[in-house]
């Protein structure tokens, strides 16, 4: 009687235990290890609700330079602004040649150099992707806490 | 060929010889013809400045549009091809639409039926369009956008810069500045304006 009850224990388990794996694998690829992230401290198959797209404000003052050779930020709307290989929207305003006509900030000589230091007679290609480095912001809180502040001389 | 001649000829009488009917019928024949003729050339017209039409050759194109303004946007008003590719004064429009006859031709010929021969030309197209905006000072764009009513105060700074002073006093027009805003640009090397 022990036996065969030792049996029907045994055979459960061997049937249930490829079912309790599956259910442990299933766990691990959704769990997040108790991490939070951006996302908040949710599963990874839970979507979060994303709240509504931020928007870029359309026109502010320049904005201040947080710390010496932080890439200038872009105090405008940028909307379908196309930087390809045919045209740059950006420096139909920025470049030298266009800045005195509209008013806009002019590019600063280091984008017509190589890496190596030598002056170009145009925008250097790596310097020609403006998005890169130059972003617009949006009205946004800040996503986690930073108490960074600038250095004295930009203060 | 004597019968075909005759045949004419009688109908020649026939067209010549005044008609027994009454003045008064005559004229209600001219005008619901004329209601019917003119109604059926304008429909006709008009079904070639729909979307669909416009898509049937210039798909890529088409396609374009969708990501810019004039297609997506928060208020869901929209222009389509026709809006600023035809002209809505109607003596324009004939001429205009005359002339894509011969754009006909060109797309039965096949010049442009594959996308590289497309990238190759982009730059001529564009420059034409920009050239017959330029001349009529962008009257397309005007249709809907007009300068009287434009409010400088809610206006992006940028905007009421140039608006206010170049658009202005007419020294340029739209086109000159707003190139591109719906579609993808071509090579823009030596377009005035551009880097």
């Amino acid at each position: 009687m022990k036996i065969k009850l030792l049996a029907t224990a045994l055979c459960a388990l061997m049937l249930s235990a490829p079912s309790w794996s599956e259910q442990d694998e299933a766990d691990n690829n959704v769990n997040n290890g108790g991490v939070s992230s951006l996302r908040g401290n949710v599963e990874l198959d839970t979507q979060q609700d994303p709240g509504r797209i931020k928007q870029v404000q359309r026109d502010r003052p320049t904005m201040d330079r947080e710390y010496v050779h932080q890439p200038p930020l872009i105090p405008h709307q940028i909307r379908h602004y196309k930087v390809d290989m045919d045209a740059n929207k950006c420096l139909s305003c920025h470049s030298w040649k266009n800045a005195s006509e509209t008013g806009g900030t002019r590019i600063s000589p280091t984008h017509y150099e190589t890496r190596d230091g030598m002056t170009l007679s145009d925008v250097s290609p790596r310097r020609y992707f403006c998005l890169q480095c130059h972003v617009p912001q949006a009205d946004a809180k800040p996503l986690v806490e930073n108490d960074f502040k600038p250095v004295e001389s930009l203060r | 060929m004597k019968k075909i001649i005759a045949i004419i000829k009688s109908w020649w009488q026939t067209l010549r010889a005044p008609s027994s009917a009454s003045l008064g019928f005559i004229l209600c024949l001219g005008f619901f013809g004329g209601i019917i003729f003119w109604g059926g050339f304008n429909t006709g017209m008009e079904a070639t400045n729909t979307e669909e039409f416009c898509s049937g050759c210039h798909e890529v194109i088409v396609e374009e549009i969708k990501e810019t303004i004039h297609y997506s946007n928060r208020s869901g008003v929209r222009a389509i091809c026709s809006d600023c590719h035809v002209p809505h004064n109607w003596s324009d429009k004939i001429v205009r639409k005359v002339q894509a006859s011969k754009e006909l031709v060109a797309w039965a010929m096949g010049n442009i039926d594959t996308p590289e021969k497309f990238y190759e030309r982009r730059r001529h197209l564009a420059d034409r369009e920009w050239d017959r905006m330029k001349k009529n000072n962008s009257q397309e764009c005007r249709n809907c956008h007009e300068f009287e009513f434009m409010d400088f105060s809610i206006q992006g700074n940028r905007s009421v810069k140039m608006h206010s002073t170049a658009l202005a006093s007419g020294d340029k027009t739209c086109i000159d500045c707003h190139k591109g805003i719906a579609h993808e640009l071509p090579d823009m090397t030596g377009v005035s304006g551009w880097h």
